[in-house]
């Protein structure tokens, strides 16, 4: 017994279950994590599939498509959740996704039309702020007059990052090296990905961080602390919209269909706003939980088409090196 | 050329070093291999190699001139708390990168102590980011680990030596001339390499502290093209690059090291009597109080911050402790087979090749390696399957050139002074190694094995290409838990991990010493 247990832990070796079907769903580390949508979805699905659903983590929506690209058309992997609009092109463009065929009324701020990739969850970018800080900015152009101090994620490593360029830039267009040129000053440092920038901001290393709009939420509802807040910005707030998409490769198409089905249904997207802190793609029947209703709305939602956000990325990463290099 | 006798095989050792090349230059290949565009080297590419050159210089330069004088002063005196000090040494270079940062943070920050301090006198708050802060955090991460390799040198030094040396009424001048000084020779190029070359492969620190862009590494670089453009050749290309810097680094270095010993002792209890003027007394209480308060208030913000996360722990988070324990053990047992062949070989004189193909793993990026053993192990096995040992193969590889560098004096010491007696009495193979060369190891194997444990503990390399969620490592899990934005729980598993860490570098350590009071 303690032989196997160690054999177990040693090679990671998952049980087989020689009569239930597996579904791999590759995803992104902290939707996994037992404070994560992955626990709950795992046993809602299981109870109506008869089958072993298989979370795999595999780092954050970059990581997930270079992780599909290495394995190619002999991947595991049945279902990926966890890329977003800014990197769908990039995986359609594989040529390794098929078409997911879910029907939903979607609640997003805008209609959806993607064949390939079917959205589970969205939230804005937004630069989250202490609620007692006095005289927050309203815009890009404020806060670059402002000496507000911020913390913002590197494009290159991280999502937010790159959603930042994206926001910037479809806000801005031609003129978002001048408006990075004004945030130079504001930019306190730059991080890696959104944990290391989240930590340096509740360490009081910068007076704001950007992340989404839901974060407070999470401080409120999940700490009640409500000394978090996010700082509404009137150009306009770049949307994430988090999607999955079905392998075409799949052993398992039936299987992995019947899971982008049940991505959209309440079992799922009802867990999504306390565990993943976004906005759910279908609002569940209960509606929002208590507390969401104290978030800021923007007035207007920012989001480049797949298409032209991949032919913008290079351009505007380049803008933003030369502006933050100076 | 004419073989000379030897106690033992360098068969071994040039077998080792061989599989070591092979992993990683093969694991290069299998990505160059795979790379199907690749659009060679950019301008901005220029300039973060010579970022990466400038920070790196500073960083080594930095580290190991003030560990050159936090070591005399630990080898010149015996205090209470001493042994825990030099534990603590061990400490800051096996933090998760960003757990280390806000513990930095905490006392270097813009809200942190010391900007406090100066905000109550009202002065300026510190200004930690740029080139300064990562020189800062590189320093914090490498003095302790410098001090240790140039510690070992000291303790090389026969007792015998100072003892006849003070009997010549030799003053601290002399003693530094005769025998401090050629010892230095001897140990200063080896660490001068071994933190060139990990600050040559910083990322996060660099990034983090060096307030933005301008800071890029080529690690960086490397990581981009991987994940931004998943361009594989440019990868492959950068890491190279850094491969051919290291190597550089490391062939220099040993050119330059001074091979010469400095005598065998009989192991009696050090005495330092050049040490007792007021004067010395008080510059060694300085440089090892300075030092200590330098190293120990981070880690204690660290301490501080997770002491009440502590509770919020939950199964999840043992389980992947228990997950680092065996993989730092797994790792401990492969650096060890791997690195005292080559040791012995390197020490009975065979190529510095065997020295640079063990400082490789330095220079080679986590996420090339990764990358490459995910190529060549997928078409044949589950890598998932293969996770936590690949995981600690990798660790135990990038562990070696610390191994080495701590396991190679010594092994040259022994070979020069009992090879020939060895051969002479005609004792060679496995009582040479029972009775002679592993005994006369046991504190540097120590040493190696319990750094190898607790960097192990603490990577977060390779994992992070192969996890899956039943199988996550403690460092991998403090992430997951800031990405779920528990904050709390993180700074809890955190500091889990700074105890396993120090514990496990502790007892591996404390197994190896020899002197009674090292």
């Amino acid at each position: 017994m303690k032989y196997s247990v160690f054999a177990a832990a040693l090679l990671g070796a998952s049980a087989a279950y020689a009569d239930t079907p597996e579904l791999t769903v590759y995803t992104y580390d902290s939707f996994v994590s037992d404070w994560g949508p992955g626990p709950a979805v795992e046993q809602a699905f299981e109870a109506q599939c008869d089958c072993d659903l298989k979370l795999v983590a595999a780092g954050d929506g970059a990581a997930l498509l270079a992780r599909v690209k290495l394995e190619g058309a002999r991947s595991d992997a049945d279902v990926v959740l966890g890329l977003d609009t800014n990197l769908t092109a990039a995986a359609a463009a594989t040529g390794l996704f098929a078409e997911h065929g879910v029907t939903a009324d979607y609640s997003l701020p805008l209609a959806w039309e993607d064949a390939t990739f079917a959205p589970y969850d969205w939230g804005y970018f937004a630069f989250v702020h202490n609620a007692d800080a006095v005289s927050v900015p309203t815009n890009f152009k404020a806060l670059g007059a402002s000496d507000m101090k911020i913390v913002i994620q590197d494009p290159r490593s991280s999502t937010p990052g790159l959603g930042l360029l994206m926001w910037v830039k479809a806000a801005y267009g031609d003129d978002a090296p001048a408006i990075w040129a004004d945030l130079a000053d504001n930019v306190v440092t730059v991080t890696k990905g959104w944990s290391e920038a989240y930590g340096l901001f509740l360490d009081g290393e910068a007076d704001m961080v950007l992340s989404y709009t839901t974060s407070p939420a999470y401080h409120l509802i999940a700490e009640e602390d409500a000394t978090k807040a996010a700082a509404a910005f009137d150009e306009g707030h770049y949307m994430q919209v988090e999607v999955a998409g079905v392998l075409a490769a799949s052993d398992q198409p039936e299987l992995a269909r019947d899971f982008m089905q049940f991505m959209v249904s309440e079992g799922f997207q009802s867990v999504i706003p306390t565990t993943n802190w976004m906005y759910p793609s279908v609002t569940p029947a209960s509606g929002l939980p208590e507390g969401f209703e104290t978030l800021i709305t923007p007035v207007k939602s920012l989001l480049l088409p797949a298409d032209e956000a991949a032919a913008l990325r290079d351009g505007a990463l380049g803008e933003w090196l030369d502006a933050l290099s100076q | 050329m004419a073989r000379r006798a030897e106690p033992i095989s360098a068969l071994p050792g040039a077998g080792a070093a061989l599989f070591v090349a092979a992993l990683i230059l093969g694991t290069l290949a299998a990505v160059a291999l795979r790379a199907e565009t690749g659009r060679g080297f950019a301008a901005s590419d220029w300039a973060a190699l010579r970022f990466t050159l400038t920070q790196a210089i500073l960083s080594a330069v930095t580290s190991v001139g003030l560990a050159i004088g936090l070591a005399r002063a630990l080898a010149r005196r015996r205090f209470f708390g001493r042994s825990a000090l030099i534990t603590l040494l061990g400490a800051p270079f096996i933090l998760p990168v960003i757990v280390a940062i806000l513990g930095l943070l905490s006392v270097f920050g813009r809200a942190g102590w010391i900007s406090q301090l100066l905000m109550f006198f009202g002065l300026e708050p510190l200004q930690i980011y740029g080139l300064h802060g990562v020189v800062l955090a590189h320093v914090f991460f490498n003095l302790p680990l410098a001090t240790r390799l140039i510690l070992q040198g000291w303790q090389e030094i026969p007792a015998e030596r100072f003892r006849l040396a003070a009997q010549l009424n030799a003053g601290p001048r002399a003693m530094w001339q005769l025998l401090e000084a050629p010892m230095l020779r001897r140990v200063v190029p080896g660490a001068l390499a071994v933190v060139f070359a990990i600050c040559l492969s910083s990322f996060a620190v660099a990034l983090t502290l060096g307030g933005g862009p301008r800071a890029t590494t080529i690690e960086l670089a490397i990581y981009q093209a991987f994940r931004f453009d998943f361009d594989l050749g440019r990868a492959a290309l950068l890491s190279a690059l850094q491969l051919v810097l290291t190597g550089g680094a490391a062939f220099v270095a040993l050119r330059v090291a001074d091979n010469d010993g400095a005598g065998a002792g009989l192991d009696r209890v050090l005495r330092r009597w050049d040490g007792d003027a007021p004067l010395a007394r008080g510059l060694d209480a300085a440089w090892i109080v300075g030092a200590a308060l330098f190293l120990i208030l981070p880690l204690s913000a660290v301490v501080v911050s997770g002491v009440s996360g502590l509770l919020l722990l939950n199964a999840g988070v043992w389980m992947a402790a228990l997950t680092s324990v065996l993989v730092a053990g797994l790792s401990t047992l492969v650096l060890l087979l791997l690195a005292l062949p080559m040791a012995a070989a390197v020490a009975m004189g065979r190529s510095t090749l065997i020295e640079v193909a063990g400082i490789l793993g330095l220079a080679a990026s986590p996420l090339v390696i990764g990358t490459g053993l995910f190529i060549v192990i997928y078409p044949v096995a589950d890598p998932f399957a293969l996770a936590l040992p690949v995981t600690a193969l990798v660790n135990a590889v990038m562990a070696l050139p610390f191994a080495l560098r701590i396991l190679v004096p010594q092994a040259r010491e022994v070979m020069m002074r009992y090879g020939r007696l060895a051969l002479s009495l005609d004792m060679a193979g496995g009582p040479f190694l029972w009775r002679v060369f592993l005994p006369r190891m046991r504190a540097q194997i120590g040493f190696a094995a319990g750094l190898a444990a607790a960097l192990s503990m603490g990577d977060l390399g390779v994992i992070t290409l192969f996890a899956d969620p039943e199988v996550a490592t403690l460092p991998l899990q403090v992430y997951r838990l800031m990405g779920a934005y528990q904050m709390q729980a993180a700074a809890g598993a955190a500091l889990l991990l700074l105890l396993l860490s120090m514990g496990a570098f502790w007892i591996l350590d404390r197994g190896g010493r020899w002197h009674a009071e090292a």
